[in-house]
């Protein structure tokens, strides 16, 4: 390094950010860009704008085969891996305990906690690769998680549970990793409710006005949050001002946990 | 007076361990024990030796159309549901590094989409009896992580966020349904005891997991049956959605 050069924080360091291409993902991977990181975008959306932050991989997390492609790639093409931001998820539409399919509750899990399963998984394969660029295994893993896997009012049944699989899952990833002593971390993030793609649906149905200021209303805080909120989090979660933390829980959800009326997020107004 | 008297329980899981401690308990309080389990020869055995207030009826947790037959079955014999208990899991050590895929998706089923089927099969049942409680076994495990059990803890967190949707949901419609969940630590049943005699360091695993609860020992079936049908009964009716605890400690 040139004396006098600013370094920032992340250069070196690669990452990739699952359902990078648009919502949470989208503002991790830029903000990760920003801080110096290489960013491989891996997300199931071809968009041309998913190359904005990073490098885009075609990628669906809830395949294996697919997360062997995507591992052999960035090893092969980096040489490295520090940062997985673990972000793809889907909402699987409104169903309630009477009304969710199996079919329903299988696509949910499939993405939303199978898919951070083999996410982890396949980090750790890729932290724990070593060479000239990286002597030593290490790396932060970030799973988002959702308020709905603390509390049973926030979402969809699947969804719910999926995200409660997603905490608990954190929680072994992270002690396996201290066991082991190999330098990698893994936290999971809870945020409320983020102006991302996941409402859809409600704003299709009330107007996405209307939708943000009911979804809002529902925070103590009075409004949602912006992607960039939860991207912050993730930005500090994967570098290393955070290297004492791991196996623990960071809610970003304007209030709503902290309190008593918790309803659905996910309820038509 | 009996504290379920006339009261029916339908208990997955519930020719073995804490299931079955369940039934005889429920049983002993004056209430009709279902006992559904996949172990046929197990559940009838358990159920004839229960009497008349004991009914065994084969379930498949993971399949759909098993519950909807064994919750018939539960109806046509006792003419009502009142109460549900997921019992039925699987204890699978694994870690994050060598659990595949597949053998992730199996644990979760059982213990996951198996609890949520129950619950799922179970409201309108209880909806045309006027109500009733529901209990979902989950463990310290969906407290806390252990690095060698993931999938197990991944599933009994899906579980712990599961109950309080039910839970919700159900007093949003106003259904008069609860549902809870229960968080034993490790207790003596066929589950864990694989695990007494496997080493760990110096120590049997019988004196490792007994080390690890606070009051050195194991829990025993009957202990964690006694919370359930504290939750089963109208002693605890303005609990609903929240977790007991039932571990010697483990967790404080």
């Amino acid at each position: 390094m040139v004396v006098g050069e600013m370094t920032s924080e992340l250069s070196g360091r690669v990452a990739i950010v699952t359902g990078g291409a648009s919502g949470i993902g989208a503002a991790s991977a830029s903000l990760l860009d920003a801080a110096g990181a290489t960013v491989i975008v891996a997300d199931l959306d071809q968009r041309p704008e998913a190359n904005a932050h990073g490098r885009f991989m075609p990628h669906d997390v809830a395949s294996e085969a697919s997360w062997q492609r995507l591992l052999a790639d960035v090893l092969g093409r980096e040489g490295r891996l520090d940062i997985m931001v673990n972000n793809a998820g889907i909402s699987g539409g409104s169903g309630n305990p009477e009304t969710t399919t199996v079919d329903n509750w299988r696509r949910v899990q499939a993405v939303n906690s199978e898919g951070v399963f083999l996410g982890c998984k396949y980090a750790l394969q890729g932290m724990k690769a070593t060479g000239p660029d990286k002597p030593a295994s290490g790396g932060s893993i970030v799973n988002i998680s959702s308020i709905a896997g603390l509390i049973g009012s926030a979402g969809p049944t699947a969804y719910t549970a999926s995200k409660g699989a997603v905490r608990l899952l954190s929680k072994s990833v992270a002690l396996c990793c201290a066991e082991q002593k190999n330098g990698i971390r893994c936290n999971s993030i809870h945020p409320g409710g983020t102006d991302t793609a996941i409402f859809n649906p409600l704003w299709q149905s009330v107007g996405r006005e209307q939708g943000k200021a009911f979804i809002g209303s529902r925070h103590p805080i009075g409004h949602m949050a912006e992607p960039v909120d939860i991207g912050e989090l993730v930005l500090w979660l994967a570098a290393d001002r955070s290297k004492f933390v791991t196996g623990a829980e960071f809610v970003a959800d304007g209030g709503i946990t902290a309190g008593l009326q918790r309803r659905s997020l996910f309820a038509p107004p | 007076m009996p504290r379920l008297e006339n009261k029916v329980v339908l208990i997955s899981g519930g020719a073995s361990g804490i299931g079955a401690e369940t039934a005889r308990l429920v049983i002993r309080e004056g209430g009709k024990a279902v006992i559904a389990d996949r172990d046929e020869a197990r559940g009838r055995a358990l159920a004839t030796e229960l009497g008349t207030a004991a009914h065994f009826v084969a379930l498949d947790v993971v399949e759909e159309p098993s519950w909807q037959a064994a919750i018939a079955a539960a109806k046509q014999k006792f003419d009502a549901l009142h109460g549900l208990l997921n019992a039925a899991g699987v204890g699978v050590r694994n870690s994050i590094e060598d659990c595949s895929l597949e053998e992730f998706r199996r644990v979760n089923d059982v213990n996951a989409l198996g609890t949520f089927l129950g619950c799922k099969t179970a409201i309108p049942a209880m909806k045309a009896s006027g109500g009733g409680s529901i209990v979902n076994i989950s463990s310290v495990l969906g407290l806390r992580g252990a690095s060698y059990a993931m999938a197990y803890c991944a599933s009994k967190g899906a579980v712990r966020a599961l109950t309080k949707n039910v839970a919700l949901h159900c007093a949003q419609m106003k259904y008069n349904i609860r549902c809870n969940s229960v968080h034993p630590g490790y207790i003596d049943t066929p589950m864990v005891a694989p695990r007494l005699d496997q080493n760990v360091g110096n120590m049997t695993g019988r004196q490792y997991l007994e080390e690890l609860h606070p009051l050195g020992r194991l829990g025993r079936a009957e202990e964690v049956a006694s919370m359930i049908l504290f939750l089963l009964s109208d002693e605890s009716t303005f609990s609903t959605g929240s977790e007991f605890v039932c571990d010697g400690g483990l967790t404080a």
